[in-house]
């Protein structure tokens, strides 16, 4: 009987571990690094996260738990409520509709296609930001922060499938 | 039995899929009416953000300190290699600011003679509250950064924000234990400022580049690159005079300031309270004038 209580935390904290992860890392961006220019780039480590999970354990990161990191994004950045939670939701509809694309998809077709949403997601974020601002928002912080999400992906990619592989069953 | 279960089984499966698609729309729809909340109902929304940053302070401060070392431990190494040029440099700045502290004091005490002659009103006290940046949120649309002191500081809103070079930006949100830091180059940002040499009167106003704005420079007005620019005080929210940055362009298309701040080094900043008695207690005739600062104590004070 206590085998089983624990045995059944064990599955529980494992199969949490995605929407946990994703977490850390979007509370990880907001971190000073005070490296000049940095803080207007920084990359999107949530989005990767949650296209990661998505494709990988779409169980493990249902809708509304990208609705919670969404919100928390939102909270603690500072950014306009709902704006970052409406794209990641959107993200999460864009890639679990095509699941069989990627059930047998290789790791540089997973990024190519990442390269496709990162640039609908940051579109999508502009475009929600101005309209909510009420006037066209500079769109050129957004490219840059685009380009080094992009470049990061394979780093942060190659770190969830080693989580995978050791702690997500 | 085991017939009906299977049965239910399968009108189970459409049933769920059916469900799940749902609850996806419901969760859109809650993200709309999010974006709307956020348009319509700010301090409710500001409310639950100071809550819910107030709870990740403590994570934050403790990623933020290993950075911060790290930080550190780069610039005394470059300053190591430079210890030479800057003695001399020091030395040399140390003269200079000898005479200039004899022409402040001889200043100050003659300030204080003309304030005496003209019963000027006595400047109002301020405070500083020194908190250390643990977020910075970084992204496209803001900036801004979150520091780990709040109301139980003594921080409320609109406070000036400070580093050691000049104006960082203001309290935008209060928690009890943390605080955002909307920057000057915040899209959102407007600043009353005092340019160059004439004193004139201007906003300044950021739009997330590194160097915001002058906007409403009263007509007539000759700036230059290189004209300092300070606060003015006007509003009563900043107290005059705080070193805001340089003019560093000036031409038809926009005049913009490069600020004394470096925003990549935001390690600590100093929260001014600037306390204007005439302005947090309402001065109504009859009534006692409370003493400058204790507005605390009256029920009648704004609320705070």
């Amino acid at each position: 009987m206590n085998q089983n209580v624990w045995t059944r935390l064990d599955v529980v904290a494992r199969g949490l571990l995605p929407f946990a992860l994703t977490l850390f890392l979007v509370i990880l961006a907001m971190v000073p690094f005070q490296v000049p220019g940095l803080s207007a780039v920084v990359p999107s480590l949530g989005l990767i996260a949650v296209y990661f999970w998505v494709i990988h354990r779409p169980d493990l990161m249902p809708a509304w738990a990208v609705f919670l990191i969404g919100v928390i994004q939102d909270l603690l950045s500072g950014a306009h409520l709902g704006v970052g939670t409406m794209v990641l939701l959107l993200v999460w509809l864009a890639v679990a509709a095509q699941g069989r694309v990627f059930s047998s998809a290789s790791f540089m077709l997973v990024w190519a296609i990442f390269v496709l949403v990162a640039a609908g997601a940051q579109l999508l974020a502009w475009l929600f930001s101005s309209m909510i601002a009420g006037f066209i928002l500079d769109a050129r912080p957004l490219f840059f922060q685009y380009l080094t999400t992009v470049a990061i992906y394979p780093c942060l990619a190659w770190l969830f499938v080693q989580t995978q592989r050791s702690f997500v069953r | 039995m085991k017939k009906s279960a299977g049965q239910a089984l399968h009108v189970a499966a459409p049933v769920r899929a059916w469900a799940q698609r749902f609850a996806f729309l419901f969760l859109v729809v809650a993200a709309f009416a999010l974006m709307l909340l956020g348009k319509a109902d700010t301090l409710l929304v500001e409310r639950v953000r100071t809550t819910v940053t107030d709870a990740m302070a403590p994570v934050l401060a403790i990623l933020a300190r290993p950075v911060d070392t790290i930080g550190d431990m780069v610039e005394q190494a470059q300053e190591l290699t430079e210890l030479r040029a800057d003695n001399a440099e020091l030395r040399r700045d140390n003269e200079r600011l000898r005479n200039w502290q004899a022409a402040a004091q001889k200043l100050e005490a003659e300030n204080a003679a003309l304030r005496e002659l003209s019963r000027l009103t006595v400047e109002p006290g301020t405070r500083f509250v020194t908190a250390r940046v643990i977020g910075d949120p970084g992204g496209a649309f803001v900036r801004s950064v979150l520091v780990n002191a709040g109301s139980r500081d003594g921080l409320a809103k609109g406070q000036a924000a400070l580093t050691s070079d000049g104006l960082a930006g203001r309290v935008a949100e209060v928690g009890q234990r943390s605080a955002r830091v909307l920057l000057l180059t915040d899209i959102n940002s407007r600043v009353p400022i005092l340019v160059g040499k004439g004193r004139d009167r201007a906003i300044l106003a950021g739009d997330n580049t590194n160097q915001p704005r002058l906007l409403y420079l009263t007509p007539g007005s000759e700036i230059r690159p290189g004209d300092q620019v300070v606060t003015s005080g006007h509003g009563g929210v900043f107290p005059p005079g705080l070193p805001v940055g340089v003019v560093i362009q000036v031409d038809e298309t926009a005049m913009r300031v490069q600020p004394f701040v470096g925003w990549a080094h935001m390690e600590y900043v100093r929260l001014v309270d600037y306390e204007l008695p005439s302005i947090l207690l309402p001065a109504s005739p009859g009534q006692a004038q409370a003493p400058p600062g204790g507005a605390s104590g009256a029920p009648s004070g704004a609320p705070r």
